[in-house]
C-alpha cells in the first residue's frame, strides 16, 4: 500500500439484517448512492445485459428482414437505423460496460484491495455511461427534434462523413450519437484511468507485477490502451458538433475539407477497439482455462509479454479497414505486414492455451465450455483476420458480409463466449449462488449452434458478393436460401439468450448455494465469503505466488518454490 | 462474513507501491494527449488547404508575451511545489500567486487575440478550414488552461484561508504534474501554429 489508507465503503451491505427492514426505496437509494466496487460492477453488468437484449432484439429484427428477398419488414430507413442502433449499442453499451463491470468487481479482489484506487470517480464513471446510453436511446423519441416524430442515427457505427453533416443528416439524430458516444467515453476514461491507478498503486503485500493474475495484468493493458484509444473518438467527435452546429469545415469538402480523415480518426479508435474488447475476453479465459484444467497457465511470462505487444502493435494497424479508399501502394503494404504482425503475439496465446489445456484433467462446466468454443472460433476468426489483412483480397470482399462474418466470429464467437463464461463462473461469487448447470448445457449448446449456423453461413454469402447494410434484395441473386439460413440461426441465438436471462434470473433466488471457493481455484478473490463483504477482506492478503490460494491449500508444495 | 486470511508470517516482504493519484493524473494526461494528437494532426493536415483567406500569414502574430508568461509559470509552480513540501506556507502563497498571475496575463493574451482577429479581421471558426482548425487547437488548450486556473485558483483561497499545509503536498503535486502537461502541450501548439504553419 502507499502511504494512504485503503478507501472503505460506508454503503449499507444489503446481506445484512439490518437492511432487510429498509424500505425498497432505501435499497434503490443504496444503490444510487453506492461507490462500492462490487455494487457498481454488478450495475455495470446489469445495464450492459438489458442493451444486449435490446441490441440482440435489433439484429433478430435485421435479419427477420434479411430472411427473404423482397421483405417488408422493416422500411429502409428504419432499417438504417437498426443496425446503426444494433452496431452502436453492442460496442459502447453492451462489450466496454460489460467488460468495465467484471473489472471493477473482480480487479479489486484479486489483488486484494478493499476498492478501487477512486471509488467516487468509479460511480460517476458508471453514472456517465449510463447517462450516454439512454441519451443515444432517447433519440428514438428526440431524433427529429421539435418536428414531427422522432428517428434514431442511420449513419452507420461509423458514421462516415460527409453523411453526418446537416445537409444529409437533418434533425438531431446524429447529434444525439455524437453526444451520447462523448458522454460514455468520458465514462470510459475515468474507468480506466481508475483501473490503472487501481493496478498499479493498490496491490496487497507481495503481490508483484508478476504475480498478478493474468486477468488483472490483461485488465492493466486494456485499460492503458483504452486511455489512447477512446480518446481519439471524442476528439473527432468534438469536430463533428463543431462542423454541425459551429458551421466549421473539418469534413467539409466543399470548403477544402475531407472525408478521408474522418475515416482515418474514426479507425484510429476503431481498430484498438476491438483489442479493447478482445482482450478481457482472453483475460476472462486465462482465469477460466487453468482452474477447470486444474493446471497452472502456460507460459505466464509469454502471456504478459503477448498481450503488452497487443497492445503497442494494435496501434499501428487501423488502415486495414481503408483498403478500399485508395492508398498508396506503400500504406496498403505497412498495414498488410502490420496486421499480419498482430497475430504472432495473439498466435501466442493460442498456444499457451492450448498448452494449458494439454495433459490436464479437463472438467466440462459450462464456462469451461463456453472457453472451448471461444478457444475455437477465436482461431477461425483469426486466421479470416488474417486473410483480409492481404490488400487484395481485401479490395474483392470489402463491406460484403465476409467481412461481417469475420467481425461477428471475433465480437460473438470470442467476446460474447468469454463473456457468458466470465459470467457462469463469477456469478457464484457475486451472488452466493451458483447458476444452474443443466439450463446453462442447453444455453451453451444453443447458442453455439446458432452462432455456427449463422456466422459460417455469412462468411459464404459475402463470398458470392452480398454487400453489407442492404436492407433487401433482389430475389435472383442466389441468395435466398443462405440468407434464411443465416436467420434461422440467428433465432436459435436468441432462444439461447433468453435461457441464458432466465437462468440469469433464477438462479438468484433458487440457484444452488455457493460455497466461498465453488470451483476450488487459486486466486484472492475466491477466499472471501460468497458475496463479499463490503470490506473485501478482513486483513490485508499478502501473496508470495501467482496462486496464493493454491500455497494455502498446499501447504507442503508452495508455488513458490517453482517461480523464480 | 468472513475472509481466509492469507499470509505467510515466515516470509516477509517490503513493499512500497507508487501513489495512486499521481498515476491516475499521468494516466489522465495520457489521454488528454491523444486528444491533443488529433486536433494537431488535423490542423496539420489542413495547412494551406483553405480555399479562402484570411491566411495565417495574413493574421496571426506571434504571441511572444505570452508565450513567456506559460512557460515561466512552469517555474513557478515548481517553486510553489517546493515551497509545500518544505512547509513554508508563506512562500508557496506568494508563488502560487505568481502562477495565477501569470496564467490569467496568457488567457488574456488569447482573448484580446481572438478579438482582433473576429472583429478586425474577419475570421470565425466558420470561415474557413484555418478558422475551423485554429479556434478548435487552440480553444482546447485554451479550456485546458481555464480548468488549471479554476484548480489554482481554489488552492490559492484555501490557502488564503489558512487550510492548506504541506500534508496536501502530494495533491498539489498532481496539480502541478497537470499544469507542466498544459504548459508541454503549448509548446506543441506554439510551434504548430505559430512558426511552422505561419
Amino acid at each position: 500500500m502507499s502511504d494512504y489508507p485503503l478507501p472503505v465503503s460506508h454503503v449499507v451491505d444489503p446481506s445484512t439484517s439490518a437492511s432487510e427492514r429498509s424500505t425498497l426505496l432505501e435499497k434503490l437509494h443504496g444503490w444510487v448512492v453506492t461507490v462500492d466496487h462490487k455494487r457498481l460492477g454488478i450495475l455495470y453488468i446489469l445495464y450492459s445485459t438489458f442493451f444486449l437484449l435490446v441490441a440482440g432484439a435489433e439484429a433478430l429484427m435485421i435479419r427477420i428482414q434479411l430472411a427473404y428477398p423482397h421483405a417488408h419488414v422493416l422500411s429502409a430507413q428504419v432499417y438504417n437505423r437498426f443496425f446503426t442502433m444494433h452496431g452502436t449499442t453492442m460496442v459502447f453499451l453492451v462489450g466496454m460496460p460489460f467488460l468495465f463491470g467484471f473489472a471493477n468487481y473482480i480487479v479489486p479482489l484479486q489483488i486484494g484491495a478493499r476498492d478501487m484506487a477512486f471509488p467516487r470517480l468509479n460511480a460517476f464513471s458508471f453514472w456517465m455511461t449510463a447517462f450516454g446510453g439512454f441519451l443515444l436511446y432517447y433519440s428514438f423519441l428526440g431524433g427529429a427534434g421539435l418536428y414531427g416524430v422522432g428517428n434514431a442515427p442511420d449513419v452507420g457505427w461509423f458514421a462516415y462523413a460527409p453523411l453526418t453533416s446537416r445537409s444529409f443528416s437533418p434533425g438531431h439524430a446524429t447529434d444525439y450519437w455524437a453526444l451520447a458516444l462523448i458522454v460514455s467515453g468520458f465514462g470510459t476514461l475515468g474507468t480506466a484511468i481508475n483501473i490503472v491507478a487501481t493496478v498499479i498503486s493498490m496491490r496487497c503485500k507481495g503481490m508483484t507485477l508478476m504475480r498478478m493474475p493474468l486477468f488483472t495484468w490483461l485488465l492493466l493493458v486494456v485499460s492503458m490502451l483504452t486511455l489512447v484509444t477512446i480518446t481519439p473518438l471524442t476528439a473527432a467527435q468534438f469536430m463533428l458538433l463543431i462542423d454541425r452546429y459551429l458551421g466549421g469545415h473539418f469534413f467539409d469538402t466543399q470548403a477544402g475539407g475531407s472525408s478521408l480523415i474522418w475515416i482515418h480518426f474514426f479507425w484510429i479508435f476503431g481498430h484498438p477497439e476491438v483489442y479493447v474488447l478482445v482482450l478481457p475476453a482472453f483475460a476472462i479465459a486465462n482465469e477460466i482455462i487453468p482452474v477447470f484444467c486444474r493446471k497452472a497457465i502456460f507460459g505466464y511470462p509469454a502471456m504478459v509479454t503477448a498481450s503488452v505487444a497487443i497492445m503497442f502493435v494494435s496501434l499501428s494497424v487501423w488502415a486495414h479497414h481503408m483498403f478500399t479508399v485508395g492508398m498508396t501502394s506503400v500504406s496498403n503494404a505497412f498495414f498488410t505486414l502490420s496486421t499480419m504482425l498482430v497475430g504472432v503475439p495473439t498466435g501466442i496465446k493460442i498456444f499457451n492455451w492450448i498448452a494449458t489445456l494439454w495433459g490436464g484433467r479437463i472438467r466440462f462446466t459450462t464456462p469451461m465450455l463456453f472457453c472451448i468454443g471461444f478457444l475455437f472460433q477465436f482461431l477461425i476468426a483469426g486466421l479470416t483476420g488474417i486473410m483480409l489483412s492481404v490488400s487484395p483480397w481485401d479490395w474483392q470482399l470489402h463491406n460484403s458480409y465476409s467481412v461481417i462474418a469475420h467481425f461477428h466470429y471475433v465480437l460473438v464467437g470470442a467476446i460474447v463466449f468469454c463473456i457468458f463464461a466470465g459470467i457462469y463462473y463469477w456469478y457464484p461469487k457475486a451472488t452466493g449462488r451458483l447458476m444452474n448447470e443443466t439450463l446453462g448445457k442447453w444455453h451453451f449448446w444453443l447458442f453455439a449452434i446458432g452462432f455456427h449456423i449463422t456466422f459460417d453461413t455469412m462468411h459464404f454469402l459475402g463470398l458470392l458478393g452480398m454487400p453489407r447494410s442492404i436492407y433487401t434484395y433482389q430475389p435472383d441473386r442466389g441468395w435466398n436460401f443462405l440468407n434464411l439460413v443465416v436467420s434461422v440461426g440467428g433465432m436459435i441465438q436468441g432462444v439461447a439468450v433468453l435461457i441464458f436471462a432466465y437462468n440469469f434470473l433464477v438462479s438468484y433466488w433458487r440457484g444452488e448455494v455457493a460455497s466461498d471457493d465453488p470451483w476450488d481455484a487459486w486466486t484472492l478473490e475466491w477466499t472471501t465469503s460468497s458475496p463479499p463483504p463490503v470490506y473485501n477482506f478482513e486483513e490485508e492478503p499478502e501473496v508470495h505466488s501467482r496462486r496464493p490460494l493454491w500455497d494455502l491449500k498446499h501447504p507442503d508444495d508452495p508455488d513458490w518454490d517453482y517461480e523464480s | 462474513m468472513s475472509s481466509i486470511p492469507v499470509n505467510h508470517p515466515a516470509r516477509t516482504v517490503e513493499w512500497h507501491l507508487p501513489s495512486k493519484r499521481r498515476v491516475g493524473m499521468t494516466s489522465l494526461i495520457l489521454g488528454e494527449s491523444a486528444i491533443f494528437t488529433i486536433f494537431v494532426v488535423a490542423y496539420v493536415f489542413y495547412m494551406g488547404k483553405s480555399l479562402t483567406g484570411p491566411t495565417p500569414a495574413q493574421v496571426l502574430e506571434v504571441p511572444t508575451l505570452a508565450t513567456i508568461c506559460l512557460l515561466s509559470s512552469s517555474f513557478t509552480i515548481w517553486r510553489a511545489e517546493k515551497a509545500i513540501e518544505d512547509d513554508r506556507m508563506g512562500s508557496f502563497t506568494v508563488w502560487l500567486g505568481a502562477t495565477i498571475t501569470l496564467a490569467a496575463v496568457f488567457l488574456a493574451n488569447t482573448a484580446l487575440e481572438w478579438k482582433k482577429l473576429i472583429y478586425h479581421d474577419g475570421l470565425t471558426i466558420s470561415t474557413n478550414l484555418f478558422g475551423t482548425t485554429f479556434y478548435s487547437l487552440v480553444g482546447l488548450h485554451a479550456t485546458h488552461v481555464v480548468v488549471g486556473l479554476f484548480l489554482l485558483t481554489s488552492t490559492f483561497i484555501f490557502s488564503l484561508l489558512g487550510w492548506v499545509d504541506s500534508r496536501q503536498s502530494e495533491r498539489f503535486g498532481v496539480i502541478a504534474l497537470y499544469w507542466h502537461f498544459v504548459d508541454a502541450v503549448w509548446i506543441v501548439v506554439f510551434t504548430v501554429v505559430y512558426l511552422i504553419g505561419r
